[in-house]
């Protein structure tokens, strides 16, 4: 059984936080490059400038991109063969969210349902775990804000509604949630599975695919850029002002579900599209 | 070409933009978000009066990252405007000129800013190092047991924003789309 020291997830996982915040990857740098020149409205361009421009000063300045430096979510693969020493796995990733927030100065927003008070140091975390054979640890992390998370949703479909029932009530769902989330968006669809499992693969869409990355399913990548196409002749535009350029892409992920079901979830994602890779 | 408006904003300024316009707004604004919002209108049930004096001033949906060595404030974007609905009214009839933030409002909302001659700007979400360079002083001046979503006086130079409701009720966020829909 190999270990890995609790203090190297802790160090791992805080530096993660921090990268995340304040570097774009490449993938969705070119992508918001690509829509700035694909705008067509004058607003619509201005804001899509405002944004390049913003990831800039965010690189130059150690600076998170957005203040809203969201819900810490990881998704982390742990392998048979290794443990973590010194204390356990979640304790670690905690411990490291919290440092990373403290000393990469990101704003804690982690507060209690009812009485809204915040939990200072911006855990617990929101952690995935999957137990596959070696002995790695793979972590992922995808910060989140609250203003396209709070524009998602399950909707647990008749059989009959098939894909035409799901793709309207996608592009309803895009066109009325405007200019809430941040657009230009990255739209993630978990489709079967059930209740949890399709807003999980919703989530796990937006992670773990680079814009323009197509599901290898030939069925699925076209049902992908039909969507895509569709919510780009919405007219919502960056930040909901109206343009050309409110989907930025769209990834579905499938899994079989129940004879009596069709699972279906939209998880929307704003443009500040964070994201941390790690192996230990 | 922006315009250059400075709070507190009177009516003829107010009046003079339109939506769509681009704004570079300079003076005094004060942060709030969800929870100051509900704070200051259990105060106001009370009969309380409000820590800040909103007449002829701009509240920011935001709740700053921290401030790191050296700046007076951290990363600081807009919050989605929506939420703050049920209580923006009240505070436009209070002498608020104008809301900052992101997304789009309800009709009682925009039916107070035509009533109050107010407007409401469009701060773009997600881009919030590039206006911290624009906040010159930043200090907490209520509600310090919120954390980030306490009141926060900003003075802000050249704060770059869109108009996106205007004090004729015009909206943006419905113009906008319906002259881009290609569907």
């Amino acid at each position: 059984m190999r270990e890995i020291k609790y203090e190297d997830v802790v160090n791992t996982v805080a530096d993660m936080c921090i990268e995340a915040c304040v570097f774009l990857k490449d993938d969705m740098k070119e992508a918001l490059r690509k829509a700035y020149e694909k705008e067509e409205s004058e607003t619509g361009k201005k804001i899509m400038g405002q944004i390049l421009k913003n990831l800039e000063v965010a690189e130059a300045e150690r600076m998170p991109i957005c203040q809203d430096t969201g819900l810490a979510v990881f998704f982390v693969e742990v392998g048979e063969e290794v443990k973590v020493s010194g204390g356990g796995l979640t304790a670690a990733i905690n411990e490291g969210v919290r440092k990373g927030y403290k000393e990469g100065y990101l704003r804690k927003s982690v507060c209690d349902p009812i009485t809204r008070k915040n939990t200072g140091d911006n855990t617990p975390a929101i952690i995935h775990y999957t137990l596959v054979p070696g002995d790695k640890l793979k972590l992922a992390i995808a910060p989140k804000g609250g203003g396209s998370e709070n524009m998602s949703t399950v909707k647990m479909f008749p059989p009959s509604a098939g894909w035409e029932g799901m793709k309207k009530f996608a592009i309803e769902w895009i066109a009325q949630s405007g200019g809430n989330p941040c657009p230009p968006t990255v739209v993630g669809i978990g489709i079967g599975g059930n209740f949890e499992l399709a807003a999980i693969n919703a989530k796990r869409a937006i992670v773990f695919r680079n814009i323009g990355q197509r599901n290898p399913d030939p069925f699925w990548a076209e049902k992908e850029l039909e969507i895509l196409e569709e919510a780009n002749k919405l007219g919502i535009g960056p930040m909901g002002l109206g343009g050309t350029v409110t989907v930025l892409d769209v990834f579905i992920e499938v899994a079989p579900c129940h004879i009596a079901s069709l699972p279906f979830a939209i998880n929307t994602q704003c443009h500040a599209n964070r994201h941390a890779f790690r192996e230990i | 070409m922006a315009k250059k408006i400075t709070t507190p904003l009177t009516d003829d300024v107010i009046m003079s933009l339109e939506i769509g316009d681009e704004v570079e707004l300079s003076g005094i604004i004060y942060t709030a978000r969800d929870s100051a919002h509900k704070r200051m209108i259990e105060m106001l049930d009370r009969g309380e009066e409000l820590p800040i004096d909103l007449k002829g001033q701009a509240i920011y949906y935001a709740g700053p990252a921290p401030a790191p060595p050296g700046k007076p404030i951290g990363s600081v974007g807009p919050t989605t405007s929506g939420r703050m609905d049920a209580y923006a009214p009240r505070l436009y009839d209070l002498g608020l000129k104008a809301t900052i933030g992101k997304g789009p409002r309800a009709k009682p909302v925009i039916d107070a800013m035509v009533r109050n001659k107010a407007i409401y700007l469009t701060a773009i979400g997600g881009v919030a190092a590039l206006p911290a360079l624009r906040v010159k002083e930043a200090k907490v001046v209520a509600f310090e047991d919120m954390g980030p979503e306490a009141i926060t006086m900003l003075v802000v130079e050249d704060f770059p924003l869109i108009v996106s409701i205007d004090a004729y009720g015009r909206d943006l966020h419905v113009e906008g789309p319906n002259r881009w829909k290609k569907i």
